[in-house]
This record gives structure tokens, sequence and C-alpha cells, in this order.
């Protein structure tokens, strides 16, 4: 045990005194959480649009005026007519333009239904997305207003659609769940796999296998370190996320400890595994950036939704430890949901655990090739 | 003796590449035993087949005893090891790095101090000093003071003089005399010709083979053919001239001497000399010698040999 | 034109509060080998680095092939040829490619190239393996091949660094009638080693000793003038008296 404990030590006075590892491990999940926090957002703000008002009547002035007061938009052109529109788009300020049929007010009141025109720019087509689904939300507002107040008879137009847990729908906090995953998977796997390698390449690893420590003690002594730092990572990220972007956190901090060590060690065995099979430290670290950060970020959900990949990468994103944890925090930290309504994807992440700890202990050798 | 070294037929191949042919060798208790040859003979792959980290694919290899597959357990902890490209933790200090290996072997540096002292008291004023800021030599030291703090019974050293100067190599030899008075037995590789003088015996090894096996004295008598040094300033010359001599059977520049053998076997100087005085090499001196490890090498080894 | 190959003048480097190289002074004829020895951190390397134009020094002056190492550093790096043990030849790439790079780099044209490379590779007797990737080669043969190159634009001066460390003792010594060779064709050897019978085959040795050159002199004006019967024994008695142990 005392061997042990040397080798902890150890562990952790080589990471203290590597400067440019710890400003990795530290300043990473700043520089990210901010990058994302702040310049990398999924909703819009001061988006350009135009309105072609056909009916100009006092329904329609008023969804204008929502439209002008919220946010997301500036109201930056009144056409005249459709000609225009084409006109507009080219300048290429204006992101988006309404229209309004004719007679709209008398259509909504005496058919309970009338219609709204929302062309975008779908050169960007996120953006065009983003645009449109919020005219549509402001637009069903303003029904459901209306019909509330009683002012028109009970309109045939029900709003069916509410962004709820994030009514906001703000992408930061879509974002933290991921980042952590993204930051843990990279100082866990990535600098594991490394410091193990680094072993190798120096031919220090020859020496610990012929000492009287005992191979797992090896694994364990260099993953303790990066466990232990994983989780003041994680901390950092949530005292960022909670106090500089107000992202909620609804659930038991206990629960979500505990998912996030069930997958920091996931992350682990598979920096051992990678060790394991690379020869230095460069392999290392391609193997571990392109095998297990490019997954972590494209097929887990993080940026691209799952249900949208085409099937036979939704069937390979099933193994990617991330994705199980994205859904496992994000419930978490929006919806407060605790193990009753997670066990599943809980159970998935523990398996998928065990299963990397039973392969890179199997892979670790206690002698050279 | 007893045999703290047993190797049988030993052959380890990597790939389509032959690292070791049918090698056998023992190595005495308390024996300061060397390998000597060039990068690539397969010095390596032979320690760490000794070391138990690689199993070899034929043969029968026992280190103190116990058999390297079978008993790599309890053979471990009573190796004491310096691989050659071992370079420490440069990033912890003569002392951390110490204390660190102490631990791993499950000791202290208190414990053995006695063993190590000697050493160790050589690096004691730079203690605090990275390990990656010695010179090589203060390195080398440091290293083997780490392979000594369990005071092993075996201590297996791959090219530990390897890039190190003339004096810390010196050193080194003498530090590991002494360790052999304290009965501890020694297996050492080096590229480094001369320092084959400096073993009890010694195993000379080229292109994965044993060429011969013995003590240092024995080996230059190995060496039957009369050995004759030629000395002259303009020694590029003497080279040609004296290879371009119908007798001639080996010339290799030696130090400031020409070695040479002649097809004749042993010769008679003054009809050499007339030779080299035809050739406008006037007042070359020539005299009989004793051939040394590095001349025996050189006749017993095959020259390197490009496999299409 | 002067008659020496490098000359330095009290040339010094100073790392922060540590003299790496302390005031040397070194003359070097044209067409002659010289060893340059000196034990591990003496500051070899950092004096070559010097002599070679990678490195400025902090005072003193240094002439290579006749240009200034301060303000002609680009122009001595045309001159010289330079090779060593750690770093030598592209493993992946064949002879003949390692030798189209170099001749690349140091300006060889389409012809010359052409012509050198043939050349090249009888000299060293590769011709059946011009087409094998080096990393291929035995160690001897590729010291053989790299040297070879580093001389491929009839440099005024190669300098060598350890060119025959862990080499068996028969390709060593082909190794250095090579260089005899290339000294006989009138280009000068700047060559480091830690054999010590090495040191006896150059015409002139220096030992370096804590950043001081503590002496300069042919093989065997340095060992009568130490009265010893071999360089390794001048070297380590001067070398014992080295008190720095830096990296």
């Amino acid at each position: 045990m005392n061997a042990f404990m040397g080798f902890v030590v150890k562990e952790f006075k080589q990471i203290y005194r590597d400067t440019r590892t710890l400003v990795v491990l530290f300043g990473m999940p700043i520089i990210m959480l901010t990058l994302f926090g702040f310049a990398i957002r999924n909703e819009v703000s001061n988006a350009k649009i135009g309105v072609l008002d056909l009916s100009k009547d006092e329904v329609t002035r008023e969804l204008i005026q929502k439209l002008s007061v919220s946010k997301a938009f500036e109201l930056n052109a009144y056409l005249d007519n459709y000609d225009q529109i084409e006109e507009v788009f080219k300048q290429g300020e204006i992101k988006e333009v309404v229209v309004f049929e004719n007679n709209f007010a008398n259509k909504l009141v005496k058919e309970g239904k009338a219609d709204v025109q929302v062309i975008t720019d779908a050169t960007d087509p996120n953006l065009a997305n983003i645009v449109q689904s919020y005219t549509g939300a402001i637009i069903r507002d303003y029904v459901q207003e209306i019909n509330d107040n009683g002012v028109a008879v009970k309109a045939g137009i029900q709003p069916s659609v509410q962004m709820m847990y994030n009514p906001e729908l703000k992408s930061v906090n879509l974002f933290v769940p991921g980042l952590i995953a993204v930051i843990l998977m990279l100082i866990s796997a990535l600098m594991t796999s490394i410091s193990i390698t680094r072993e190798k390449e120096m031919g220090n690893m020859e020496i610990l296998l012929v000492s009287p420590l005992k191979p797992h003690y090896i694994i364990i002594g260099k993953v303790i370190p990066y466990l232990l730092l994983s989780v003041v990572n994680v901390i950092t990220i949530l005292v960022l996320a909670k106090f500089i972007f107000n992202v909620p956190f609804n659930g038991s901090y206990g629960f979500f400890f505990f998912e996030s060590i069930l997958f920091i060690v996931t992350a682990l065995a598979l920096g051992v595994f990678i060790s394991s099979v690379a020869q230095n430290q460069q392999t290392a670290m391609m193997a571990s950036l392109a095998g297990l950060l490019l997954p972590t970020v494209l097929l887990s959900g993080f940026i691209f939704p799952v249900e949208s990949m085409p099937l036979p990468l939704q069937v390979v994103s099933n193994i990617i430890p991330a994705k199980w944890f994205l859904i496992i925090v994000r419930s978490i930290m929006l919806k407060g949901s605790g193990l009753l309504f997670l066990w599943k994807e809980t159970l998935i992440l523990a398996f998928i655990a065990l299963a990397f700890i039973a392969l890179s202990l199997k892979k670790f050798k206690v002698r050279l090739q | 003796m007893a045999s703290a070294v047993h190797i049988s037929q030993v052959s380890k191949s990597f790939g389509a590449v032959k690292a070791l042919r049918n090698i056998s060798f023992e190595v005495n208790e308390g024996e300061l035993f060397g390998f000597v040859g060039p990068d690539g003979a397969g010095k390596t792959t032979l320690f760490r087949i000794l070391t138990t980290l690689l199993i070899p694919d034929s043969g029968e290899a026992k280190v103190l005893g116990m058999d390297v597959i079978e008993d790599y357990k309890k053979i471990r902890p009573q190796l004491g090891y310096m691989p050659g490209r071992f370079s420490l933790y440069q990033d912890l200090s003569v002392e951390e790095n110490m204390k660190f290996f102490a631990s791993v072997f499950g000791t202290t540096i208190e414990q053995n101090y006695e063993l190590v002292k000697p050493i160790y008291h050589m690096l004691e004023p730079f203690k605090n000093r990275l390990a990656g800021q010695l010179s090589g030599g203060m390195k080398q030291k440091l290293a083997l003071s780490c392979a000594l703090i369990h005071k092993p019974k075996l201590l297996l050293l791959d090219e530990p003089t390897t890039g190190v100067d003339a004096v810390s190599r010196k050193e080194f030899w003498e530090m590991l005399r002494m360790l052999k008075e304290e009965g501890i037995t020694i297996v050492v590789s080096t590229p480094y010709m001369d320092e084959a003088k400096l073993c009890d015996r010694v195993a000379l090894i080229d292109k994965s083979e044993i060429l011969q096996i013995d003590s240092p004295g024995n080996l230059t008598k190995a060496f039957t053919k009369a050995l004759y040094g030629i000395k002259h300033p303009d020694k590029y010359r003497l080279i040609n001239v004296l290879k371009d001599y119908e007798f001639a059977d080996s010339v290799h520049p030696f130090g400031e001497f020409i070695h040479y053998t002649d097809r004749r076997g042993s010769i008679d100087e003054s009809g050499l000399n007339e030779y080299l005085d035809s050739k406008g090499l006037t007042e070359a001196n020539i005299q009989s010698i004793e051939p040394d490890i590095e001349d025996l090498f050189m006749s017993l080894m095959q020259p390197e040999e490009l496999h299409v | 034109m002067s008659e020496l190959a490098i000359s330095a003048k009290g040339l010094t480097r100073i790392f922060g509060d540590f003299t790496a190289v302390d005031h040397i002074d070194l003359d070097v004829k044209k067409g002659e080998i010289f060893g340059f020895l000196g034990a591990n951190g003496a500051g070899k390397t950092t004096a070559m680095k010097m002599l070679t134009g990678l490195l400025s020094p902090s005072s003193g002056e240094a002439k290579v092939s006749g240009f200034d190492v301060y303000t002609e550093a680009e122009k001595i790096k045309k001159r010289i040829g330079y090779m060593s043990q750690k770093f030598s030849l592209y493993d992946d790439l064949t002879p003949e490619e390692n030798i189209r790079f170099y001749g690349g780099v140091y300006g060889l044209n389409d012809r010359e190239l052409k012509d050198k490379k043939d050349e090249l590779i009888s000299s060293v007797g590769l011709e059946q393996f011009r087409n094998k990737q080096v990393g291929s080669l035995p160690l001897g043969w590729k010291q053989k091949l790299a040297f070879a190159i580093s001389i491929i634009h009839d440099p005024k001066i190669v300098f060598l660094d350890e060119p025959t460390g862990g080499v068996d003792p028969v390709t060593r010594r082909q190794f250095w009638e090579r260089i005899y060779e290339v000294a006989d064709s009138g280009i000068t050897v700047f060559v480091t080693t830690h054999y010590m019978d090495e040191a006896e085959y150059c015409d002139r040795v220096s030992i370096m000793v804590d950043g001081r050159i503590d002496a300069i002199d042919s093989p065997s004006g340095l060992k009568s003038s130490f009265n010893a019967s071999s360089i390794e024994e001048v070297f380590i008695s001067l070398a014992r008296s080295a008190e720095r142990g830096d990296g």
C-alpha cells in the first residue's frame, strides 16, 4: 500500500510540475465553456426581418408589434408587394419576410383561420429554421392570448408546441452537459493514455513492471490523479455554468456526481486501453482525439441530435458512452430527474464502463511485446 | 558455483527479424558478466528476456534458478534493472526519484543506504535538482542508485555507458567493481569494446549470435594470428598502401597504429618495410603487438551484409 | 583567402547565469581532421551550434570558412555539412529519395542531382538498395549514407557529431576511412566522439572541460606534453578536474 501511495504522490508531482498539462487541464474547461456559452449560440438575437402586410388591420398590426419587440428580431423593412421579397433577400441583410394575407383579421374571426406566410432565406438553413420556429411561436402565443381574453370566438388554431424545461431555448443549457462530457473524455482518456505511454517511451515502464508493484496498482495509480482532477473540473464547469450563464440545476448534486464518476471511470478505462495498444505518445494522442473525442462531439447528440442521424449512425451512437451520459445529465440538470427515471441509461452506462475496464485490464500486459 | 543465469538455446524473432539465434550461456553467482557488441546485435532483446519482460520463442531461460515464464513474479522483485533508454523521471528531483523507486520496491532509502551510499553520496549535493538537469554521467549514477535501492541479487544493466564520456564511464566501471565485491551478480552490456576487459567474463555478440564467451585474458588468446602495429604520420596513405600489399590479410586503424595481419602468418618486418619505403612511406614503425579484444571481435564478426 | 577553415577567439555563450562556453580559442586548418572532445556537459554541443550558425555567441568572435558567425550565418550554412547520430536520414524514404531531398535542400539543380545521386549511391555501395527504405538498412550503412549526403553539396567544412556511436568496430573503421578520403579531397572535418581511439585518427584534437578548451594539439603532442600513453589518459586527467555536472 505504501508503494501505491508513493506512486500516486509521484503522479501528482509530475502533473503539478508540467505547466502545459496544467494549463490544458484547467484552462480548457474555462475556455470551452466561454466559447460555447458566448460565441457559439443556437439562439438568435436581432435577426433582421421584413414584413409584407397586405391586410393592415389591427390584428396584423399587433402581431407586427409583437415581432418587433421580440429580442430575436429587428424589424427592418416594410414591403409593399411580393416582388420586393426577392430583392431584399438578395441584398442579404433580411433573413425572413412575414406575409399577412388580405383581410387577415376578418378571416381569423369569421373562419377561425388566417394565413401567415413565413419566407426565410435558407442559405443558412440552421438560422432559417430557428427564425422560422421563433416566428411560429410568437404567432401562436398571440393566438392563444386572444383566445384567452375572449376577444375573438374560440379560434380553430390551438397552439400545440410548447418549449418546456428550456423555455428560452437557451443553447448554453444544452451545451453544458455536452461540454462536461467532452472535457471529461479529453482529460480522463487523453491525459491517462498519454501519461502511461510516456512511461513506456522513457523506459520507465520496464522498471515498474519488473518491480514488485502489482500491475493493476500501476494502472490505478495512474488513474486516480486524473479521476480527482476530473471531479475538480466538473465542479468548475458547474460553478461557471450556474453563476455566469445562469444554467439551471434542478436535480440532485449527489446523483449528478455519481453519474459523472461513472462516466469518468469509463473514460479512464478507455485511456488505459488506448495506452496498452499505442507505443508512443503521438499515437496515443491521435487515437484519443480521433477515436474518442470526435465520436463524443459528433455522435453523442451534443451538437447533432441522435434522432436526425442516419440509422447506422444511430446504432453506433449506442456504444458511445457520452450519448447516455448526455441524456442523464440533461435530465438531471434541466428536469431534475432521479434514478427512478434514469435507471435504464445509468445501467447501460455502467455496463459500458465495466466492459471497458475488463477490456483494458485484459489488454494491459505484464510483459513487453 | 551456483549459476545466477542459465540460458540454453534461446531464440527470439520479431516478425521476420531474428533478434536472437540459439543463444546459450551461464552467469555464475557473484560474477561480473559482460555482453559486448554493436547496436542491433540483440543485446536489448536478451536483457528483456532476462528481466522476464519478453518470452523467448524457444529454448530455456532460468534466472536465479527460476524459469522466466512460469516464475516471473518471483524473479522480478530480486532484480535490479537499468534499461537502455531508461531516463528516470526528468521532472522529479534526484531525491524524489530515489524515494519513488524505494517505495515502489517496498523499501526506504535509509534501509539500504549502506549499499547505495558510495554512489549516492556523489549525488547528494544535487539532491534537489531535477533529474532532467543532470549530466549524462550523473543521470547514470542516479539510475544505478535507483536500481540498487532494494538490494537486488542480480543487477541487469543494458548499455549503461552508451553516450557517456570516458571519465564517467571509468567511474561507472569502478562502481560496478565495488558492487561485485558486495556479492551482487552483474550482467552488463556495452557497445564499447574497451570495456570488455573490465568484466570477469565476456560474451561477444553480433547479429543475433554469440561469437565467443570467455574471460578477457583467454579471449585475446583466441586471436592466433601474428599482429603488427604500424605507425606513420601519413595514416591515410599508410592504410591504402597496406591494403594494396599483396600479402595483406587485415588492415585496421587502431588508435595511433594500423593493426596489420599478414596472409603468410608471421612475417619478416624488413620485407614489409621495404615495400612501404618503395611506396614513399619511409620511416614507418613496425612492431609486433598483443591483440586486443576488439581485434578478436573484428576477426570473428561477419561484415554487415545487406539482404535484398 | 585565409588558410583557416575555422577561427574562433574568446567565443563565449552564456545562458542566464550559466556560462556554457567560456572564452574558447580555436583554429582549424583547411583540410584538417579536427577532433572536438569533451566530457558530457562540457559545452561541446553549444560550441558546435555557434560554429554552425544555429546559435548566436554572447561574446567573442568566430569565422567559419571566412564568414562571420554573427552576421553571415546564412552564408556559413551553405558552406558546411552537418551530420549527427540523432538526426540523420528519413527512415521511411529510400536512399534515392533522401538524396533528392537533401540535394534539394542544398540547392542542387536537377542535372547535378542526377550525377550526384549515382556517384553517391555507388560510393556507399548501395546500388541494390536504392529503392529500399532507409529504415531497413543496418545502422552502419545508414551512417555511411548520412555522411555521404552531408557532403552532397561539396561543403568546405563538415561537422560530424558522434557519427559512429553504437556502430560495430569494422564499420566504424570503414567510416573513418571515408573521413580520411573526404579530408584528402580538401574538405575540413570537425568531429566529436566518445571513442578515445578515434581521437588518435585526428590530425589535431581539442579537449573541452567546463566550457573551456584546456588542451589543443596533435594527438602525439598531447600525449607527450601530458606524459601519457594514450589520449584516453590525457582526457581522463583533464576531465577529472571538471567541476560542473550539467546536462
